[in-house]
């Protein structure tokens, strides 16, 4: 299929996995004595190191945001619809960096990775990460990349929190942060729809207390449920309508349990892929970073102060029929952003999708998108 | 650029914080950013100007007035608070131009006039709703929902006690004439006026 790869792919794409050795301390109180990350790269390092763009990913995402892992690939990753050359973020003049957070289930240190202590997996005594232990690993693998000023870190959703943790944390490393379909903290209920995921997963008999491992099994019921409650948060009631309707797999009705409605069978089928596939384990540390997440919280809930040590210029974009992460949070932040005297440009794009609409391309939102990194492109030099 | 957007640019201090309501493409901020290290955002609701401003690095923010109002903005964010050519275009020009004075130390408006000796001679000639090469639509369809005279506008400053500073007249061109300054409310297309608060 390799002849056949479009011509605005970054084409085949090999991840990377860098070791770290000096034990890295996070926000619960723990270390990490040693850890890997897994990443990949698209376009080149510039001679300046002034070109490079981090991605950040969202709750189920991964480091393959873009191209295909090999010629039989029939997915490219996540993000491939904006990442690549004459994409929004243009391989041809940036250097695209994106990587599997720690606690991950596709290549970086996570629950499923071997303790060294006790040379059995992590499971659930793998530390609670957040946010902010993300961003400083990226840090550190910045370091390792020879990168000390990311011209952008991009990210949407969990990966939006990424981008705006950066531009606190690391003030003088980020000259833009694009957060994307994300909010400055959850709301409530944010944190119920995660607490039933996470009762789904824990409630399961095989889920073990999270020693699955050992017992050679996994909680899929469990993960299954947790994925398919997600799965509805991610979409917009009239995506829903548009794709399913009330649709019936069968003629008639049967009067029985089955999955008759087809939005029921694609949701199960979703849900049953996705159980094979993550860890059940992330999928609990995942929803934690999201629950904690709120960078007002040590600045007495004022985010306008929380951001006043930020120094890039920040793009926020939301979509209009997400209902997870409403505009009306995305303007929360560019209030706050205005009332700290940030620079800060800001888009509602009109799109049916719902929260997924940050990965689905329309006119509008790749225009926008692209004009900014296009502008960025222009500032670095690249 | 346009006569009226260089007179702007002259009551703007360097330096100054700004907040342009109905930015258009960005043009006057991009300005003012480079030659006066302007500090400050655009508002637009037309998509296409808003993806020009990110391109341009002018910093804009999707919002519209007439829904939205001003209160995400903080009293007295801004020194300088534009509006060009849309103060007429809003749904309620009194109450954007409090939020103005609200907001920002002082205000920069432009808008057509309703008095022009022109449009006064389209309505007794014809008796029709006035049209010109500056207000090119038609009463059902013009987006010019409050139009008003430099009289009017002058009368709302007064009452709402907002102190005119300056007060500029241009023609539909945007050129400054000597006798569109003699008799402004017949001669003068367009008017800018720089105002702040009496109290302020």
């Amino acid at each position: 299929m390799s002849e056949s790869l479009p011509t605005d792919s970054v084409g085949i794409v090999t991840p990377q996995t860098l070791h770290f050795d000096t034990p890295i301390s996070l926000a619960c109180n723990r270390t990490l004595d040693q850890y890997s990350l897994v990443y990949e790269t698209y376009g080149t390092l510039n001679a300046q190191a002034s070109n490079a763009v981090l991605i950040c990913h969202a709750l189920s995402g991964h480091h393959h945001a873009a191209g295909f892992h090999s010629s039989g690939d029939r997915k490219p990753g996540w993000w491939d619809s904006c990442i690549g050359p004459g994409k929004p973020i243009d391989t041809n003049r940036f250097f695209v960096v994106s990587a599997n957070n720690l606690g991950g289930c596709h290549g970086s240190t996570g629950p499923g990775s071997n303790n060294p202590e006790t040379g059995k997996p992590y499971g659930p005594d793998f530390p609670v990460i957040t946010v902010r232990d993300w961003v400083k690993s990226q840090a550190l693998l910045a370091d390792r990349l020879g990168i000390q000023c990311w011209s952008a870190v991009v990210g949407g959703s969990l990966g939006g929190m990424q981008a705006l943790q950066w531009s606190l944390d690391y003030p003088d490393r980020i000259r833009h942060a694009a957060v994307i379909a994300s909010t400055p903290r959850l709301s409530a209920q944010n944190i119920a729809f995660n607490e039933v995921a996470r009762q789904a997963i824990t409630s399961d008999p095989e889920f073990y207390d999270g020693h699955y491992y050992q017992h050679h099994t996994l909680p899929r019921r469990g993960l299954m449920l947790a994925r398919m409650v997600g799965h509805i948060t991610y979409l917009s009631d009239a995506s829903m309508g548009e794709k399913f309707g009330r649709e019936l797999r069968d003629q008639a009705y049967k009067f029985a349990f089955d999955a008759e409605f087809q939005v029921e069978s694609y949701l199960r089928y979703q849900g049953e892929r996705f159980s094979e596939t993550f860890d059940a384990n992330t999928y609990l540390l995942m929803t934690k970073a999201l629950d904690y997440f709120d960078p007002a919280h040590e600045y007495d809930n004022d985010l306008a102060k929380a951001l006043r040590k930020a120094r890039c210029e920040f793009l926020v974009l939301s979509f209009s029929t997400d209902w997870r992460f409403t505009p009306a949070r995305s303007e929360e932040l560019v209030s706050a952003m205005i009332s700290a005297r940030k620079r800060v440009s800001y888009a509602e794009i009109d799109a049916p999708w719902g929260h997924d609409g940050f990965l689905i391309p329309t006119p509008r939102y790749n225009a926008v998108f692209r004009a900014y990194m296009d502008r960025v492109a222009r500032e670095v030099g690249a | 650029m346009r006569t009226d957007l260089k007179i702007i640019e002259q009551w703007i201090a360097p330096g100054s914080h700004v907040l342009d309501l109905g930015c258009g493409d960005g043009t006057l901020l991009d300005c003012l950013q480079r030659e006066k290290q302007v500090t400050g955002f655009g508002l637009e609701i037309h998509h296409d100007h808003i993806t020009t401003c990110m391109g341009r690095g002018v910093s804009v923010i999707e919002q519209n007035l007439d829904t939205q109002g001003l209160g995400n903005f903080e009293d007295r964010t801004f020194d300088t608070v534009l509006m060009t050519q849309a103060l007429q275009a809003v749904r309620r020009p009194d109450l954007v131009l409090d939020e103005m004075m609200r907001v920002g130390r002082e205000g920069i408006v432009t808008f057509p006039n309703f008095a022009y000796w022109k449009l006064r001679w389209f309505l007794i000639r014809r008796g029709r709703m006035p049209e010109s090469e500056t207000l090119p639509y038609k009463w059902y369809n013009t987006p010019n929902i409050h139009l008003c005279t430099f009289k009017d506008f002058e009368a709302l400053c007064y009452r709402k006690g907002f102190m005119i500073l300056n007060r500029t007249v241009v023609d539909g061109e945007h050129q400054d004439h000597w006798f569109s300054r003699l008799w402004p409310n017949m001669l003068g297309q367009i008017a800018i006026y720089r105002i702040t608060r009496k109290d302020g």
